[in-house]
């Protein structure tokens, strides 16, 4: 596994790890024990008292309509936003495997949203889509669309989910190449001789085939659904309109920051890692040495 | 080879012309209203092509035009966030390929439990322990620096595990050649280790660059000063739709100030890029 030769020194490797550790303890494992220790606390918003209360938070949080809505909407999006990226994506790459002039032209195209800010990629959709000034929004009203965002909570959700499918294409389409591309053609081949036609080909062998990578990517827009799109909640509907567009993530920041309910907001931080710990674990399990980047 | 006809050759590229529209349209759909009057945007549907006020609109951003709608002038605003992105990009890949050393080129004790401390943080992005971290910079003191934008964003063990895995594929014979020949352990981490992982570095480089470049929550909660804001944030602060005096031309010239850079970084370096972002992952 790891190469036998090693240097010999006794105090050198634990300089080496220092930096990492100390940043690691300071800023991760300290505020995680905090959030832990302060889920199970009561505290007045101006931090003067506060009871040891157990699980209550957590009782009350899961016992919370606004809780329960918010997960009902996370789980939506999440889901939304992963099909919409990965289904566009899929199609884009195999139309890309397809063509042999141009690849690197369409790839160089593709990329860009990935260098865009989740919470810009909201600003411009909003930007395109407002009632008020939005060109695309015009064209909706005029091809007789009541569309309104601001008003309209299945609206809202449509919005944020193709603001933040739309960052999500160059990634997956990346990656499905990448999964195209490991997929023998021999296989194609022999199923071309055998008669099999394109789209056959497709269901049969190379879906199948691009499994891994679907489950994969699968796992990976979840987590950016539930995490990275915060921004992009946050600039566009603010959790609104009502709590119509309100994930988890933007529950914890609004009861934390905004409601200064600061214990409740620590029990949704650890259910959230709890969610967040079980994705990781899936995606270990199932697909073995595949690393989020974060 | 299966040969493809030319029809569905075509059907291949016309979906695929569609998609870099779908993808490239938000992007181009900015630049044209950077180049518009505020009236002629205020008047929907915006013309499909530039308008004839690059020039004005460009000039009168940099010029201070952001400043009065934003607070801050766009040099700070660029500069804040470079030097966030920078900072991030540059400290991670430093913490991370000393930790990522020491884990596979030494034993000493304790050595797994360091890397286990470590892994187990590539569970949890910052966005699930927000009212703690905050906490813990409150304490610091380090509201509105620059060490508080960075710090808590390189604490991940992501890029340690990268370079883990690309150090134990290093023969063992190479190190054993370097300690006959007499080469210390900082002698072979910086003539042989940091050349062999050049690529790796640039590939990290660029993703944990526009990691930086496109974070939202951090900043938004660690600066209260106008002065330390990311240009994301700004831009966020500059929108209103209720309000009718938003100056959308301007506005748009910042949200093109703020995409540009990263989208440069991705196009120029999209060979590490690309192959970074896919073996990383694997």
């Amino acid at each position: 596994m790891t190469p036998r030769v090693v240097f010999p020194n006794k105090i050198l490797p634990y300089l080496l790890v220092a930096p990492q550790l100390a940043i690691t303890l300071v800023f991760f494992y300290w505020p995680a024990g905090q959030a832990l220790y302060q889920s199970m606390l009561r505290e007045d918003p101006f931090g003067l008292k506060s009871r040891f209360i157990w699980f209550d938070n957590f009782r009350r949080v899961l016992a919370d309509p606004a809780y329960l809505n918010s997960i009902k909407v996370t789980v939506i999006f999440s889901i939304a936003t992963a099909v919409v990226a990965m289904g566009v994506a899929l199609l884009l790459a195999v139309m890309a495997e397809k063509v042999i002039r141009g690849k690197g032209f369409y790839r160089t195209l593709m990329i860009w949203p990935y260098a865009v800010a989740p919470a810009i990629a909201g600003m411009l959709f909003l930007f395109m889509f407002n009632p008020s000034i939005g060109t695309l929004a015009v064209l909706l009203r005029k091809a007789g669309v009541h569309w309104d965002p601001l008003l309209n909570g299945t609206h809202a959700m449509i919005l944020l989910v193709i603001a933040a499918a739309w960052k999500q294409i160059s990634y997956n389409f990346l990656f499905f190449v990448a999964g195209l591309q490991a997929i023998p053609k021999t296989l194609i081949e022999a199923a071309a001789i055998d008669g099999a036609g394109e789209t056959k080909r497709f269901w049969t062998i190379v879906f199948p085939l691009l499994a891994p990578t679907t489950f994969f990517l699968l796992v990976i827009n979840t987590v950016y659904a539930l995490f990275d799109t915060f921004g992009i909640v946050h600039a566009v509907t603010g959790g609104g309109p009502g709590k119509a567009t309100e994930t988890l993530v933007y529950k914890v920041y609004n009861d934390g920051f905004v409601n200064l309910m600061l214990g409740v907001s620590a029990a949704e931080s650890v259910i959230l890692m709890a969610i967040v710990i079980a994705l990781t674990a899936v995606q270990f399990r199932y697909i073995e040495r595949k690393v989020h980047y974060g | 080879m299966i040969g493809t006809s030319p029809a569905r050759t075509f059907i291949a590229h016309a979906v695929l012309v569609l998609g870099i529209v779908i993808v490239a349209f938000p992007i181009y759909y900015t630049f044209v209203a950077s180049t518009h009057t505020l009236q002629t945007i205020l008047r929907p549907p915006l013309p499909l092509w530039p308008g004839g006020e690059f020039w004005t609109n460009y000039s009168e951003a940099l010029s201070g035009g952001v400043r009065r709608i934003g607070g801050v002038g766009v040099g700070t605003l660029l500069f804040n966030t470079t030097v966030m992105a920078l900072g991030i990009a540059i400290g991670k890949i430093i913490i991370s390929i000393l930790s990522a050393y020491a884990i596979v080129f030494f034993r000493f004790p304790l050595r797994m439990t360091f890397f286990w401390l470590i892994f187990i943080t590539l569970m949890l992005p910052v966005e699930v322990r927000i009212l703690p971290t905050y906490k813990v910079m409150v304490q610091f003191g380090l509201i509105d620096t620059y060490a508080g934008l960075i710090l808590p964003l390189i604490a991940s063990a992501t890029a340690t595990l990268l370079f883990r895995q690309f150090f134990m594929t290093i023969p063992g014979e190479l190190v054993e050649a370097a300690r006959v020949d007499g080469a210390g352990p900082w002698r072979f981490f910086f003539d042989i280790l940091l050349p062999l992982s050049r690529t790796n570095i640039a590939a990290l480089f660029v993703i944990l660059f526009i990691y930086g470049w496109t974070q939202y929550l951090w900043p938004l909660l660690i600066t209260n000063s106008n002065d330390m804001n990311t240009i994301v944030i700004a831009l966020r602060k500059m929108i209103s739709f209720a309000d009718a005096d938003t100056q959308w031309q301007l506005v748009m010239v910042t949200a093109m100030l703020a995409i540009v850079p990263p989208i440069l970084v991705v196009v120029l370096m999209q060979r590490w890029f690309v192959r970074g972002l896919v073996d990383s992952e694997k």
